[in-house]
Parts: C-alpha cells; structure tokens; sequence
C-alpha cells in the first residue's frame, strides 16, 4: 500500500533522526537521573522512619478488621441495627460539635481581623515603611509555620484546659496564613485608586480605606471562609492535646477502644466538614460571580 | 499649609447621583452581614470563656512563659544530637508519606476525573470517598495507624500518606480535568486503548503540575510531620511536646527554632525544584 506521506530521502533522513534520537536519549537519562536520586533518598528516609514493610503486611489484616470492627457495638451486632445504641452520647457530641465550629469561627474571625489591619502594612506597594513591612512579614511567617498544636500546648499552659486556648491557637494561626494571602491581594490591586486618592492630599488610611479596600474586599471574604474550612477541620483536634471540642472525646475513645464510639464521632465529624465546605464553596463561588460581573 | 477647595457637596450630589447612594439593597445586605458576623463573634467569645477574666489573667501567665523561652537553649550536646536526628526522622516521615500518597492517588485521581472516567456512579463514588479522607485530620489518621502498626515513626508515615491520598485525588483529578482534550482524542482515534490515551495523552502534559502539587505538600507535610509526634507517631513532636509539658521551655524553643529553620530551608529548595519543574512565571493554583 502506498503510504500518502512523502518519505525523505535516507541521505536526508539519516541525520535528522540520530539528532531526534539523540535529544530522547539526553532526556531519558536526565529522567534516569532524577529517578535514581528519588530511590537513594526514599531508602535512606525508610531507614530513619524505621519502614518495616513485613511488620506492614503483617498487620495490614489489623488495618482492614480494625475499619470492620468501628461498626460493632459492644454487644457485636452491627451499628446501624441499633443506632440509639450507637449515637448513646449524641447529645454531649453535638454540645462539642458546635463549640467545636464555634471555636473555628471565633478564631477564624480574630485571625482575619488581624490579618486585615496587618497585611497592608505588609503589602509592598502601599506598605509605608520598608522595616515595618520586614517585621510584619517575618511576624506572619512565624505565625504560620510553628504548628497550631505547638500553640495549643502553650497557650493549654498559660489559660488552662479548655475550649480558649484552642481559640487563640486557630487565632495565631489563622493571623499567620491570612496575612501573607491578604497582604498578596493587595499587592496584586490596580494602583491608580490609590494615587488617585493620595493626590487629592488624604492621608494614608483614607487611601487604603477608599483606594484600596474596594478593591480586595471581596478576595478577603473568600480566603476568610477557606480558612475557616481549613479551622473547622483543625479544631477537631484541638482536643487531643486538652484545647477544647470535639476531639477530647474522639481522642478518649481511639485510645480506651471504644470502637463504635469512633466511628460515632467520625461519621459526625465527615459530615459537618461536609457540610461547612458545601456552604463555603456556595458562597464563594457567589462571591467570585460577583466579582466578575463587576 | 494644606487648604481646602470648598466643594457643595450637594451640587455635586446633585449632578452625580449614581456616585453616591450606590445599590441600598446591597449595602444593607452587606451591613446586616457584617453586623450578624460581629454578633455572632461576641457571642462566641463570651461562650468560650473571653470575657470572665480568665483571658486576662492567661495573659499575663502568657508573657511569663515567653519570658522563659527565651534565649533558647537545648541543654547540652547530647540533647541537640537528639533532636537532629529526630528532625531527620521528621523530613524522612514526609518524604516517604508524601511520594506514597503521590504514586497511589494518580490512579484515583484518574478514577475521579470525570473527562477520564465516564461512568458517572464511579465518579462520583471516588470523589465522595476522597473527600470524606480529606475531611478526617491527619492526626486522627496517626491514632488509627498507630493501633495498627504500633507507636512510631511508620504510623506517621502512614498517616501523612493516608490524609495526602485525600488532597493529591482532588487536587489530581482537577489538573486533569484542565487537560486539553484533543491529544487523548488523536491518540484513541489512531486505535490507542484508553491507558494509551491515558500515558501519551493526558500524563505529559500533567506530569509538571502534579509534580509542582507534590513538591508544594512536601513542605506542608513536614510542618504536619512536626506535629504528629504529639500523639507519639514518630518525629520530632514527640520532644517538643514533652519539653513544653515539663516546662523546659528553653529547649521548647530551641526545637522550634530548628523546624523553622527546617521548614525554610526545604521550602526553598522545593521552591526551587518548582520553579525548574513549570517555569518562574505559573503559578499554583
């Protein structure tokens, strides 16, 4: 069968595919490379996190029973056949649950407030002084990279045990992470508001409040509800370490083997995240069609 | 000297209404907003305790311990060899939890792609459970594990790997969604199966992306992998959590002064890496 693509001559032809061969094997060995670097560093990172795969598949069939076994009551009859058996603590759990979300919110709230009054001093268009907008980055930074828990642990100390220190965790935390989104919005502003106002003699306030906050509101509203997203889920753990919500229990119950109270609280906990991450996006994506219908 | 212009402002009110009042259904939505927002964070905190004192008097107890940590200080030497190995320990956990996750999630992603995956109960099916890993926190995943395989550092490796199956599917399963379809399509209608389609359709025009999404976790799973310890899932947690417990704050401080440093240090080369893997300009999404 004739072949409708015209065929280079061999003496033409020769060249152009040692060239073409030549370019994939650089890459194949450059792959090669990378790849060979990936296993050096993925044994030597078994060693130190002791891997013991015969000991993982040894217990793998713990794994797979232990799932199995978060569904049987106490009295081994499954847990949906009795669920007023299993929800026994429902009332409590639900208590936990909204202080759990209240807890996200309020720290959710304190952390954006703060976020809001820093990030334009640490923005680097309209930050007024270049060391004032060092030290505030560097604040956000160490903010947001010492973990939530470490907060917790401290903060368990100096206010003791409850739902207030894992408030100011979230808080601290949320300051941190808002900071370096809301100071980038700014950042990424059209300027001409902001000259436009600074001209007309206004102080730097009135420009940020006139030039530039219209313009960033609406990204800021959106990055707050991510975050509380991100907190509601954070929160559930503040418990673990005695810093409030529903943790305290979950916690409690994973270590004493209370398996159907796990799996209780789980099912809780899936779907209130759910449920919080549903209405974000809703808002959200309102948020973001109004933005550009504008 | 500043003087003012005299402007009627009621002139210029007159001329350009539509400057002024601005939508009134939309600015009173958006107060009430603000005002039920505001209420609401009042009444949390009078829920919680803010207002009867105690945040006061935490306050003060506050700056007592930040006065303690300071300067930070691990004891001696046999301790800071401790903790560096244990911070190595910590890197080591991320590393293999995240590459882990990594490999496995492709597959699932692929599963949860609704371009790839056309039967829509499977689709929706793998979404729904990626979603409900992702919505269970990684230190919940390390209490499991560690009933599983026993107190350590591969209960957190685990861990990490199972909470990042949950983010790499979905972030995965959009990139590819974003791909361009017509390449798959060439390549099935030379007679290429789906996995071909799959392998020289969708892989290489992903493949950075995805790359630039693992190398971005690496970093957060070692702030994560930080924390795991707490709960006695290997790393350095486990040290920091005692230190803060037994009020040896001065070695607190020295241990989190050397995961900031950590953390910097990996997040630079991982930026780095990103930067070499998709170009200086993309970014993230």
């Amino acid at each position: 069968m004739a072949s409708p693509v015209a065929q280079l001559p061999d003496a033409q032809l020769g060249p152009l595919l040692a060239a073409y061969d030549a370019s994939v094997r650089a890459r194949r060995w450059n792959t090669l490379l990378v790849a060979a670097c990936i296993v050096v560093a993925v044994a030597l990172s078994s060693v130190s996190a002791e891997v013991d795969l015969v000991k993982f598949f040894a217990n793998l069939g713990n794994f797979t029973s232990y799932l199995g076994r978060l569904f049987y009551l106490d009295g081994g009859a499954l847990v949906f056949t009795d669920p007023v058996e299993w929800y026994w603590g429902l009332a409590r759990w639900l208590r936990l649950l909204a202080e759990t979300l209240l807890m996200a919110y309020v720290g959710t709230a304190l952390g954006a407030i703060g976020a809001f009054f820093l990030c334009f001093l640490a923005a680097a268009n309209v930050s007024p002084r270049p060391w004032l907008r060092m030290l505030v980055r560097r604040f956000c930074e160490l903010c947001r990279t010492v973990p939530e828990l470490v907060f917790a642990l401290m903060f368990v100390i100096a206010f003791g045990l409850g739902p207030m220190a894992g408030v100011l965790a979230v808080a601290i935390h949320s300051l941190g992470a808002l900071g370096k989104l809301f100071a980038e919005v700014v950042e990424n502003i059209d300027m001409k508001p902001v000259e436009g106002v600074t001209a007309t003699g206004a102080h730097w306030t009135t420009a940020m409040r006139y030039g530039a906050l219209p313009q960033t509101l609406s990204n800021f509203v959106s990055y707050t509800l991510l975050r509380f997203e991100v907190n509601v889920r954070g929160a559930t753990v503040m418990g673990f370490v005695g810093a409030g919500g529903i943790g305290m229990d979950l916690v409690e119950a994973i270590r004493k083997f209370y398996y159907s109270d796990v799996s209780a609280i789980l099912l809780l906990i899936v779907a209130t995240v759910m449920v919080i991450d549903t209405l974000t996006g809703v808002v959200r994506h309102r948020l973001i069609g109004l933005e550009e219908r504008r | 000297m500043v003087s003012r212009i005299p402007v009627d402002t009621a002139a210029v009110r007159a001329r350009h209404p539509h400057h002024f009042g601005g939508s009134d259904r939309r600015r009173r939505f958006t107060l009430a907003m603000g005002v039920a927002a505001a209420v609401l964070l009042l009444y949390g905190m009078a829920q919680l305790g803010f207002f009867d004192g105690k945040f006061i008097a935490g306050l003060g107890k506050l700056g007592e311990i930040a006065g303690l940590m300071v300067p930070p200080n691990p004891g001696d030497w046999a301790h800071v060899r401790i903790y560096l190995m244990s911070l190595i320990e910590t890197v080591a956990i991320a590393l293999l939890g995240t590459l882990t996750a990594a490999v496995l999630a492709v597959p699932l992603a692929l599963l949860a792609a609704k371009n790839v995956t056309t039967a829509r109960i499977l689709h929706f099916l793998s979404r729904r459970s990626l979603d409900t890993i992702r919505s269970v926190d990684i230190l919940i995943w390390a209490l499991i594990w560690i009933n599983v395989v026993g107190l350590g550092p591969f209960a957190g490796v685990l861990a990490i790997m199972t909470s990042d199956i949950g983010n790499f599917g979905k972030l995965f399963s959009e990139a590819i969604e974003a791909v361009d379809r017509k390449p798959r399509e060439g390549i099935i209608s030379t007679g290429g199966g789906a996995i071909l389609g799959v392998r020289f359709g969708i892989l290489p025009e992903v493949f950075p992306v995805l790359a630039s999404q693992v190398l971005y976790f690496f970093e957060s799973n070692t702030r994560s992998a930080t924390i795991i310890g707490i709960v006695g899932a290997g790393g350095i947690g486990l040290h920091l959590a005692e230190a803060i417990r037994t009020l040896e704050l001065q070695q607190a401080s020295f241990i989190i002064l050397m995961i900031l440093i950590a953390v910097a240090a990996i997040d630079m080369v991982s930026n780095q890496l990103r930067f070499a893997l998709i170009g200086r300009r993309a970014r993230l999404a």
